[in-house]
């Protein structure tokens, strides 16, 4: 633990202050779970910076960040699924399913860094309802498999 | 947010400054298109949000890169040894794919056809394989009985597929369950029709 607080300082991830696990049963406002976490993967949710991991569940507006060694990859309810790859700062912004009707909406941002995007059940059902933001463009997703990069390799 | 406002800011000052272009300060962003599992290529719209302009990528490895300065994106196309170069991180952080299966039960019972029983074991390798799975089962039923008997009938399939699974390790929690009697036949009917077909759970795996 305190060695990945000295790591999360030093590649500029910010003091972890209150660093706690989540996981546990689902809930009626998760929007994704955590599949697969290397290296130090931190989920901010409002105030709190948790520490991520293979079965945590996430939720609307969480920004999820990855340090030099961490890759993260999420499959959301409606089949998304996302990865990202080292030094990367990813945003939930807004996200609705009905898994009936599979119409919804997704929003997501990448700050910085490399990210891999499957889309699923939301983009099939209706092709305005994905977008992925970057710092100068948005992305229409009409689907299916792409990546994204913000800035330079390191 | 404080970036962009930090960009906006920049942007202003340049105006009043009387500068003719925006020397935008945002880092260098790449967009790049890939054949799905099938080998299908979709559709992105990469639209910029400072200069206006749009790029449609819709060709295997058609890419759009913004630089830091200037913004205009031109569409390229890139090699798929490059893409694993630059994206080798996330394509190695790739979750399994979502999988779904159907199962078929003997009419009247929540007991597995024959085929059913043996395909259950290739449902449970795909959850088992999952280091965090999620299960969710749907149950269904034809139309011979009453619609009361169906609902219960259909929770009874979907409960007998997450006791089979936790019986064998799945935790119980990452497993939902749910019945829509004979609501949702895939084979349309009329009502009081034996229907092997609609007799079954749908299981999606993630």
């Amino acid at each position: 633990m305190v060695a990945k607080y000295v790591r999360n300082v030093v590649f500029g991830l910010g003091v972890v202050g209150a660093a706690m696990a989540v996981s546990g049963p689902a809930a009626a406002n998760d929007i994704a779970q955590i599949k697969v976490a290397t290296g130090t993967v931190i989920v901010e949710r409002g105030s709190q910076r948790l520490m991520a991991a293979a079965g945590t569940r996430l939720q609307q507006s969480d920004v999820i960040r990855t340090g030099i060694n961490g890759s993260v990859g999420i499959t959301f309810t409606d089949n998304t699924m996302m990865s990202a790859g080292p030094n990367s700062a990813i945003v939930l912004d807004r996200y609705a399913f009905n898994s009936t009707t599979h119409e919804g909406r997704l929003d997501t941002s990448v700050r910085t860094g490399t990210l891999s995007v499957v889309s699923g059940k939301i983009a099939k059902q209706s092709p305005e309802a994905m977008t992925v933001k970057t710092p100068a463009t948005i992305l229409g997703v009409r689907g299916t498999e792409f990546f994204v990069q913000v800035g330079e390799v390191k | 947010m404080l970036f962009t406002r930090a960009v906006q800011r920049g942007c202003l000052v340049a105006a009043i400054a009387g500068l003719a272009a925006c020397a935008s300060s945002h880092p260098p962003q790449t967009v790049v298109l890939v054949p799905d599992n099938d080998g299908k290529v979709g559709t992105v719209i990469v639209s910029n949000v400072e200069g206006g302009g749009s790029t449609t990528l819709n060709k295997p490895y058609a890419a759009a890169r913004v630089e830091s300065v200037g913004g205009k994106s031109e569409p390229r196309t890139v090699s798929e040894a490059e893409v694993k170069k630059v994206f080798g991180g996330a394509i190695a952080a790739q979750p399994i794919r979502p999988i779904s299966f159907q199962l078929y039960f003997m009419e009247g019972t929540d007991e597995y056809t024959p085929e059913s029983k043996e395909a259950f074991e290739n449902v449970f390798a795909e959850v088992a394989r999952r280091k965090v799975a999620e299960v969710a089962v749907i149950g269904h039923t034809d139309t011979v009985g009453t619609l009361e008997f169906n609902d219960a009938l259909s929770l009874k399939r979907a409960a007998r597929v997450r006791n089979d699974f936790t019986g064998r390790g799945i935790p119980t929690d990452s497993i939902s369950i749910a019945g829509r009697g004979e609501r949702e036949p895939v084979v349309p009917t009329a009502d009081e029709v034996s229907e092997p077909r609609n007799r079954r759970v749908e299981i999606s795996v993630r």
